[in-house]
Parts: C-alpha cells; sequence; structure tokens
C-alpha cells in the first residue's frame, strides 16, 4: 500500500508522539490500529456468530446427517417447501404470532405506564423502579418454575384462589390445556418483561424538554394534547428501538414455554423455535431445522427493517 | 486511581460531567406532566406494579422455606406455618448443586471479562478511528441484534462439535462472549464518542500508545457504561438455557439453569429443594444488579438509545 492511498484516509492532522521512528511508518500503524483493535471481538463474531449463520442456510439445502460417513444429498429447496406443507408448523407459526400480538403492546403500555407514575418526584421512587425491574434481572429458568408452581393443578396458587371465590374446590389443570397454557406463558413473559421497556422508557422521558411541556401548559393545552403533541413525538426513537427489540425477542421465545408447558399438549402451545428445537435434538433432523430456522431470520429482520421504516416515516 | 499527567483536564472533565449531571436532576424537579395533584393515585399506582412485580419472587421465597406437606396442600399461605431450612440442605447436597454454583460462576465471569474486554477494544475503534468500512463492519455487528440466541443453536452446536467444545465451559464462555458483543459494542461506542478529542490528543502528545488511552482515559471516564455492559453480561450468562442445555452432556459441567432440572422427575416434583436451589440461584444476580444500579439509570440513558 502507498502512502498516498494512507494519507487519503487521514483527514485531521496526526498528532505524531515524540520518539517516532519516521511519520510514513507511524501512519501506516495508525491506519491498522483500529483493525487490530477490532480483531479479538471480530474473530469471535464471525466464528460463533457470521458462520453458523451462513452454515445454516447451507445445511437446509441438504438432508443432513449429524452421523459421519452417511451421505448428505443435495435436495434444493424441499425443506422450505415441506414448511408450507406441514400442518403442525402452521399451529407453532400461529402460536408465535399471536404471542407477539398479545406480550409485545401490552409491555409497552405497562412500561411507559410505570414510567410516566416514576418520572417525577415521588415518595420512595427508587424502591418502586427497583421493585419493578426486579423480574428482568431474575432468569427465566427460574421465574418459569414459579409460574408452573403458581398454575400448578395439585396445590397451585391459582387453584386454590379460584376455590376460594367459587366455594369449592377447583382443580384446573392450566398447563395440560392449550388456551390456558397460552394464556400463562403470555402471563409469564409479560410480568418478566415490563421492566425492561419500564427503564427504556424511563431514560427517554427524562430527556423530555421541560420547557416545551410548560409552554404547552401555559398556552392551555390539556394534558392528553401534550402526550400526543409533545411527549410521544420527543419519544419517538425509543418506542421504535423498545418495539423492534420486543418483536425480536418475542419471536425468539422458547425457555419459558419449553419449561412451562413443554410445547404441550400435543404440541398445542409449541411456538417455532420449540418446534424446531424437537425437529433438530429430538428427530435429528437437522435440515429441516435450519430451514424453519433461517426463514424465520429473514423474516424477522426484514421486519425490524420494516418497522423502522415505517417509524421513521411517520415521524415527518 | 488518580492519573499524574492531565490530572487538571481530567478533572475539569468530571466537573463538566457532575454539573451536567445536576442540572438534569434540578430539571427534573418541576412535576414533568402536572400530575403533581394526582400524587396519592400514582402512589397506588406504583405500589400496585412494585408488588405485582415482586409478589411471584416473594412467593417463591416462602415456599423454599416450607416443607413438602404445606407445599402441595390446597390452601397455600405466604407466610411459612412451619419454617425449615431443610430444602436448603436438600439443594445444596444433592445433585452436586455446588458443582453447577461454581460452574455457573466461572462461566458467568469469564463471559463478562472476554465481553468487557474485547468489546472496548472494538467500540474504541469505532469511536475514535478513522477506517475504510467502518460504518458497514459496524451494522454488520449491529445485524446479530436481530438474530440472536436459540435461533441459532444448530450450527452452533455442529461447530462446538468440529471444536470439540461441546461439554465444555470453555465453549458456553466464547458463545455467550460473541452473543453479547453487538449491545456492548454498540452502548459503549455512544460513550466513548463522548469523551472530549482534546484530552485524548494530549495524552498522546505525552507518548501515551492506543492502549493507555483506552484503559487510563476513556475507560474510567466510561465506567457507568461498562458497569451496565458487565451486569447484562453476567446475568445473560449467569441464566442462559438453551445452549447449556445442548452443550452439555456431562452431569459434572451442568450450570445452574440446566440443574435445577434435576428437581423434576416424570411424575413427581420436588418443589421444595427446587425453589430453595431458585433462590440461590437469584441471588448473584440481584446481588449484581444492585451493584450496578448506581450507574444503571446514567447508562442508559447515555448509551445513545434515545
Amino acid at each position: 500500500m502507498s502512502t498516498d492511498t494512507v494519507t487519503n484516509y487521514e483527514q485531521r492532522p496526526v498528532v505524531i508522539p515524540p520518539g517516532a521512528v519516521s511519520q510514513r511508518r507511524f501512519r501506516i500503524s495508525r491506519l491498522a490500529t483500529p483493525y487490530a483493535l477490532l480483531l479479538p471481538a471480530g474473530f469471535l463474531y464471525a466464528l460463533f456468530i457470521v458462520y453458523p449463520i451462513i452454515r445454516q442456510f447451507d445445511i437446509s439445502f441438504y438432508t443432513w446427517h449429524i452421523f459421519p460417513g452417511v451421505p448428505n444429498p443435495y435436495v434444493g429447496w424441499s425443506n422450505y417447501a415441506r414448511i408450507f406443507h406441514d400442518p403442525a408448523i402452521r399451529t407453532a407459526a400461529w402460536n408465535t404470532l399471536l404471542f407477539l400480538v398479545i406480550t409485545v403492546p401490552i409491555q409497552m403500555f405497562l412500561g411507559l405506564t410505570a414510567a410516566a407514575l416514576l418520572t417525577d418526584r415521588l415518595p420512595g421512587r427508587g424502591l418502586w423502579r427497583a421493585l419493578i425491574f426486579l423480574p428482568v434481572v431474575t432468569s427465566w429458568v427460574v421465574v418459569s418454575y414459579v409460574f408452573a408452581y403458581i398454575f400448578a393443578q395439585q396445590g397451585g396458587l391459582a387453584n386454590a384462589v379460584l376455590s376460594f371465590f367459587a366455594g369449592h374446590a377447583v382443580h384446573i389443570d392450566w398447563l395440560a390445556q392449550t388456551w390456558t397454557g397460552n394464556a400463562v406463558i403470555w402471563i409469564v413473559s409479560i410480568w418478566k418483561g415490563v421492566g425492561w421497556s419500564f427503564i427504556m422508557f424511563l431514560a427517554a422521558l427524562d430527556g423530555v424538554p421541560r420547557d416545551l411541556v410548560e409552554s404547552g401548559r401555559v398556552d392551555g393545552a390539556s394534558e392528553p394534547r401534550i402526550w400526543r403533541h409533545v411527549v410521544i413525538p420527543n419519544i419517538r426513537p425509543t418506542i421504535t428501538f423498545v418495539l423492534v427489540l420486543l418483536v425480536i425477542g418475542a419471536s425468539q421465545v422458547f425457555t419459558q414455554v419449553y419449561i412451562t408447558t413443554g410445547g404441550g399438549p400435543f404440541g398445542s402451545t409449541g411456538v417455532l423455535l420449540t418446534y424446531a428445537y424437537q425437529q433438530a435434538f429430538s428427530f435429528f433432523d437437522f435440515s429441516y431445522a435450519a430451514a424453519i430456522a433461517s426463514l424465520m431470520a429473514v423474516l424477522v429482520l426484514g421486519l425490524s427493517i420494516l418497522q423502522i421504516r415505517l417509524m421513521r416515516r411517520s415521524d415527518g | 486511581m488518580s492519573i499524574i499527567t492531565l490530572k487538571d483536564s481530567k478533572n475539569l472533565t468530571k466537573e463538566r460531567m457532575a454539573r451536567e449531571q445536576r442540572r438534569a436532576r434540578s430539571s427534573a424537579q418541576p412535576g414533568l406532566f402536572g400530575i403533581r395533584s394526582w400524587k396519592k393515585s400514582r402512589l397506588i399506582m406504583a405500589c400496585v406494579f412494585g408488588a405485582v412485580s415482586v409478589f411471584p419472587l416473594l412467593y417463591m421465597l416462602s415456599l423454599s422455606f416450607q416443607p413438602t406437606g404445606d407445599i402441595l396442600t390446597s390452601s397455600p399461605v405466604l407466610v411459612p406455618a412451619h419454617p425449615t431450612l431443610q430444602n436448603y440442605v436438600q439443594a445444596w447436597s444433592e445433585n452436586s448443586f455446588s458443582r453447577f454454583f461454581v460452574n455457573s460462576l466461572v462461566v458467568a465471569i469469564g463471559t463478562v471479562v472476554i465481553t468487557v474486554l474485547f468489546s472496548s477494544l472494538a467500540a474504541f475503534a469505532f469511536a475514535r478511528y478513522r477506517f475504510p468500512f467502518k460504518e458497514t463492519i459496524f451494522y454488520v455487528f449491529l445485524a446479530a441484534l436481530a438474530v440472536p440466541s436459540v435461533e441459532l443453536i444448530i450450527p452452533q452446536y455442529l461447530l462446538a462439535l468440529k471444536l470439540h467444545m461441546t461439554d465444555s465451559l470453555l465453549g458456553l464462555v466464547l458463545i455467550y462472549s460473541s452473543e453479547n458483543l453487538p449491545f456492548s459494542i454498540f452502548l459503549l461506542r455512544g460513550f466513548f464518542e463522548a469523551v472530549p478529542k482534546d484530552l485524548e490528543e494530549s495524552f498522546r502528545l505525552d507518548g501515551a500508545g492506543s492502549l493507555r488511552v483506552l484503559s487510563r482515559l476513556i475507560a474510567p471516564l466510561s465506567a457507568p457504561a461498562l458497569a451496565v455492559v458487565a451486569m447484562f453480561t453476567f446475568n445473560f450468562a449467569w441464566e442462559e438455557f438453551v445452549v447449556a442445555l445442548t452443550l452439555i452432556n456431562s452431569p459434572t459441567h451442568r450450570t445452574l439453569p440446566i440443574g435445577l432440572n434435576f428437581f423434576i422427575s416424570e411424575h413427581t416434583t420436588q418443589w421444595g429443594p427446587l425453589f430453595a436451589g431458585s433462590v440461590i440461584a437469584t441471588i448473584p444476580s440481584i446481588v449484581v444488579y444492585f451493584i450496578s444500579q448506581r450507574w444503571f439509570q446514567r447508562g442508559v440513558s447515555l448509551g445513545g438509545i434515545r
């Protein structure tokens, strides 16, 4: 590489440390430095994230066997075609979509409400903030077990409360029925997720210019109008950010389903990833599972870009 | 802690940051939404939010002190009627639970060290240097935010097989670190960019190299962001389930989230020891959260998120 091309990238004066061997060598080292700094992170990232993404696409075009020595024939798009003729995956896709449509808006609404309550001074504000965020730092596994117990058929809290109000013993097997099982999964997820939206919105509300709000009030605007015309536009980037990340998260739902209902009964509470996981690690159908996961990755990425675009447009 | 060279200018930045903080705090004082008069209803609603958030965890704590007979009755109580430590004794001694705890601790600390170190170096490059394809590389890193853990479990499992990293704690550490890099780099870049350029120039005039600038100037001034990254990463590694479930076979290498599964068999669940184990598993996350909490708000709000 010649010195000229190197200098092109140097648009501000270079500070030459005392004792630098030569200007040329220093410039080259200065250009190499950022790449050297990126190397450790880049290496890990390429090996454990980028390569698996490509490998997953690759596998999805074969009937791929995990056992060495068995031939892995190329099958083209047939694993993808299979997705659209698989009745079992329709349930999983529907459950994932339902999960997304129900949990994301509720989490955002509750998170924003809690943040609005707690931006201004309030007795014990620090305590409330800490308590609301607490579910976020506890683990999915632990939380799923706690809710599995609360909704257990025998000895569970939910049935005990219902028995108390009904006046007779109630024995609902929450986790073994489709609708109630799904509902328990939604409840766990909303309960654990609200704190995250809350903390994001809290940070955003802190940044809303107070003088704008005050002047709106002086002009006689009502509180809902101030929210609509001052507060919401000001926190729009955060709303987009939270929405995009929650949608991504919702499409990835796995642990709480795996632990509470296990996708049962007969796959009726399963979601896309529990289904794919089962295909791979119970039936060793890695190619089909890879096709499902790859298709999901493309859909989620597309959905994220679409959401960001739409939110930007409604900005102007 | 103090840097001998440039001590004054560093104090100056500190002062500037403190002033900024004070201004932010004082501007928050006049009621933002004119609902100062609703103080009572706001307080009640905050109580409800707090209570609902904490109740299942309190309930878990209570159950962990109840004998199995009390747990399975049809009239549950919040305060243990016959408190006992039996569940804890059983949880800790059975199923090499202490081993799982140590495994989880090793994995979580290893992941935090690698993530904080590698993402600081990378964020430093993005924040302080101009180089070809800078933004392209940055977006390649960010793209992984849309394709996180569970979705890549199949190829990651196959890769681990190839690298002989199944059933190894190192394999977990490396996968967890790579999954935490994108968000950490994103957060740290915003912080590192906020450190004044002239400070760096005077550091370099003194003959400091890049690593010295990072470790002595930029990292100390970005402590809140580093704390947030460390907390998120610790919690991620501490509670991760799917990768550990898939990669780890031998009982001696299990981490806590997988170890809890031992209390559940086909027909019976040992709820008491399970919840004692869960409480033990939850304590480190909460401790880490409370330690990092003083930086948390600042770390989130300055992280370029809004």
